[in-house]
């Protein structure tokens, strides 16, 4: 995927989240660090270019929520969770870069539960690798990409990485 | 960064970005704090021990709460309540304790070089709470974190530490900790309690507090240690008070953003006069809120550790 299908499949998103969401003063972007975080900005600017609405959205840390700290290689780094609040009656988008097992979104769903309850809880991923561990499914999605185990999904965003846009899937 | 120590024993042996490391870890910690729900996951079913064979309340309860925080289960030991007072040796009760699965075990001790002798010997975690006269690095990282949020840095600050350095293990860690990320520090108090020796740790030592206070940043209050002591260090506290306790008059001295910091607990009307404790410049409750998310972050980052 080059920068020109990034950007297409970010702006169906947005109109998606437009089209399903007639309220959108009461929708909250929440982006996972860190891609998840440029990418919501992105799917922000373009519902505002779209709809003449500006749209809320913040960060999820969901580090600190994961299942199996001390079993992996490297001890994930915790940032700060930023969410404008309350959260109550409002919808909350998680937004990603990668959905895999769905183990990050569980994690992502239970920082947002500890924030209070909001009236909704949506996923949007640029890309679906498949491969569930959990019963989560995402609401949007830029892009289903079948993909062996083994395989990898290699996201490269401009601001996060500093490198021009892409994705590509690797043999590992 | 990789954070890859199980143990925090000192200051001394972090680097600088070891340190920042813990401080911005602790930002998203102090997060946590806000939120309705002030409690996450990450060390659910590890156990943490606070063995604590020194009095100590405000260290052990804010060990536990960041424990509990984290939703690890925790167990308290006090030396009176512990087989030391029958005679069994400190490694043989650390190593009971791990034998029984502790993932952690904070320890407060009276030797300087407790922490530091267990750690290598146990595969439990060890944080070291305070080692006599040592060092306390959970109080030192949350001075250091206060200092950071109020003032926006660390680095090319002036900050003075005043009263009974000799015997402070706070004084030790602020020392290390403040000269690794650049920060200016000079010791103050009687010439029997703040030795010329502590200018090879890369301070200034001085015996005359009015010359001091007009140019530092943050002023460090500590308290005369007592139990520490085994003679008379200075005349009486009449003079101690006289000549290095900061008074309302003393204070007048300071800049008007200058920091006033204490790790308690506090002698009212000794090292610090009420007025000016209760002040406005005081942060000595935001030291104590801090030192929450930093022992989370400590907890989390040496509980959590790969093995």
């Amino acid at each position: 995927m080059d920068a020109a299908a990034i950007r297409r499949a970010l702006r169906r998103i947005a109109h998606e989240i437009i089209e399903a969401n007639p309220d959108l003063a009461s929708v909250v972007l929440a982006g996972i660090p860190s891609r998840g975080i440029e990418i919501a900005h992105r799917v922000a600017s373009f519902v505002l270019d779209i709809a003449q609405t500006p749209i809320a959205s913040g960060v999820i840390d969901i580090a600190m929520h994961r299942d199996d700290v001390g079993t992996r290689a490297e001890l994930p780094i915790v940032r700060e969770t930023r969410l404008p609040l309350p959260l109550e009656r409002r919808t909350v988008i998680i937004v990603d870069d990668v959905l895999f097992t769905g183990r990050t979104i569980r994690a992502a769903m239970d920082a947002i539960s500890s924030f209070g309850r909001p009236a909704r809880i949506q996923l949007a991923t640029l890309i679906d690798r498949g491969h569930r561990e959990l019963p989560i499914r995402a609401d949007y999605v830029g892009k289903n990409l079948p993909t062996s185990r083994s395989e990898k999904v290699r996201v490269r965003l401009e601001q996060t990485d500093n490198e021009p846009d892409a994705v590509w899937l690797i043999d590992a | 960064m990789n954070w890859t120590r199980k143990d925090l024993v000192g200051l001394h042996e972090l680097s600088a970005d070891e340190i920042n490391f813990v401080l911005q870890t602790a930002d998203a910690f102090k997060e946590v704090g806000t939120r309705e729900i002030k409690k996450v996951p990450a060390l659910r079913g590890k156990t943490l021990v606070n063995l604590f064979i020194e009095p100590s309340t405000r260290t052990r309860i804010s060990f536990e709460l960041a424990a509990l925080r984290l939703s690890a289960d925790v167990v308290n030991v006090t030396a009176a309540a512990s087989s030391l007072t029958k005679g069994e040796t400190l490694l043989d009760t650390a190593r009971n304790i791990e034998a029984l699965h502790a993932d952690i075990l904070v320890l407060r001790h009276n030797s300087a070089g407790a922490a530091h002798f267990l750690a290598p010997r146990l595969r439990t975690s060890i944080v070291n709470a305070g080692d006599g006269a040592h060092e306390h690095p959970t109080q030192g990282l949350l001075d250091l974190y206060t200092i950071r949020e109020k003032k926006g840095r660390i680095d090319g600050l002036h900050v003075a530490i005043i009263g009974d350095i000799r015997f402070s293990r706070v004084a030790r860690s602020n020392i290390f900790a403040l000269t690794k990320l650049g920060a200016r520090v000079t010791l103050v108090g009687p010439s029997t309690l703040v030795p010329r020796e502590f200018e090879q740790l890369g301070v200034t030592v001085s015996h005359t507090i009015d010359d001091v206070l007009p140019s530092v940043d943050v002023v460090n209050l500590l308290r005369i240690q007592h139990e520490r002591q085994r003679k008379e260090y200075f005349p009486g506290l009449g003079e101690y008070i006289r000549l290095f306790g900061l008074t309302k008059r003393r204070a007048e001295l300071l800049k008007p953003d200058c920091l006033i910091m204490h790790p308690g607990p506090i002698n009212r009307g000794v090292e610090i006069d009420s007025a000016v404790a209760d002040g406005p410049q005081s942060v000595i409750l935001d030291q104590v809120t801090n030192g929450l998310a930093v022992r989370m972050a400590v907890l989390y980052l040496c509980g959590g550790v790969p093995r």
